[in-house]
């Protein structure tokens, strides 16, 4: 009975998702607000990348939505992991010599490589979130390969919080000196495709990748950490 | 052409692990299946020109993810009973 019932309202919403689909006109004429991203995005932004100049600019007040959304669930979980009584006891591992060595080589790499994924987010494809995960997967890596590392884990709330606030109080410079909220005029714009343009949006996705590489390493941290305790 | 034959191969290939990952008892393997198929998913993204999806997918979805629920396996059992 009950997946007859799962079997219907997956049809149902499988009928309304084709006829959604259906009705975008993909691949052609655009209309409407991407219509104005797509002919005056670069000339209002100087962003190389449109993407970056949607999600940060155009949609910025999203992005910080979502940055929050994050926030609370990395809360949640450390919330949860702290209450819980269930700690099962580990022996000190020990992981083999191949993992130790790569990821030892592969950490300072990683994290170079995030950083030039957020600061170049308005040059080239990626951003804030991309390169924040990528030195979070940077940490993982160590934490798998090292029983005894341990990333400081204040240090990294500290980044966290002052990230967030940086990308608060840029939204409030716009909206004293430039007229509204994230508003991207009160730097100026520079040159087409250089490190320095884009007005506020490198130092947006900077604060970005600040937050979410320090938020997903400590999530991980405490995942870790909640399953693995010294004897 | 055959770049179409391909991506059509290749969301073929993301229905099948689909189905094996929900289907297998061994939970390591289904784990390794839905990274796999963020993986195939990155590709396609790549090929629709949405390298910042690609990348969000390549990161997110195949890296960490995968080893949350590793994490996650490793932590419970290993089989599905």
């Amino acid at each position: 009975m009950r997946k007859w019932f799962a079997l219907a309202l997956l049809i149902v919403l499988g009928f309304f998702l084709a006829e959604i689909a259906s009705s975008f006109p993909f691949g052609q004429e655009k209309w409407g607000v991407s219509k104005h991203y797509v002919d005056r995005g670069i000339e209002e932004n100087r962003g190389a990348n449109l993407v970056t100049s949607i999600v940060v600019n155009y949609r910025g007040f999203d992005t910080l939505g979502e940055v929050t959304v994050l926030f609370l669930a990395a809360t949640a979980l450390a919330f949860l992991l702290s209450t819980c009584r269930c700690r099962r006891k580990y022996r000190r591992w020990d992981a083999s010599l191949i993992l130790k060595t790569a990821s030892e080589t592969l950490y300072p790499l990683l994290i170079l490589f995030g950083a030039y994924i957020f600061i170049h987010g308005h040059l080239t494809p990626g951003g804030g979130f991309q390169g924040g995960t990528v030195i979070a997967s940077a940490v993982m890596l160590m934490l798998l390969s090292y029983f005894s590392f341990h990333p400081n884990h204040r240090a990294l709330s500290t980044t966290e919080g002052l990230a967030g606030l940086a990308f608060v109080l840029i939204g409030f410079a716009g909206l004293v000196w430039g007229g509204s909220f994230l508003a991207n005029n009160i730097l100026p714009l520079g040159q087409w495709n250089r490190l320095f343009s884009a007005g506020v949006i490198p130092l947006i996705y900077v604060a970005v990748g600040f937050k979410v590489g320090a938020e997903l390493s400590g999530l991980i941290t405490d995942m870790l950490k909640a399953t693995k305790e010294e004897e | 052409m055959i770049l179409e034959y391909f991506m059509l191969f290749l969301l073929f290939l993301m229905l099948a692990l689909g189905i094996y990952a929900v289907e297998t008892r061994d939970l390591l393997a289904s784990v390794l299946a839905a990274g796999f198929i963020s993986l195939v998913a990155s590709i396609v993204y790549l090929y629709l020109q949405a390298p910042d999806v690609a990348m969000t997918e390549a990161a997110i979805g195949a890296g960490l993810t995968t080893l949350i629920f590793i994490i996650a396996v490793r932590k419970t059992e290993r089989y599905e009973k």
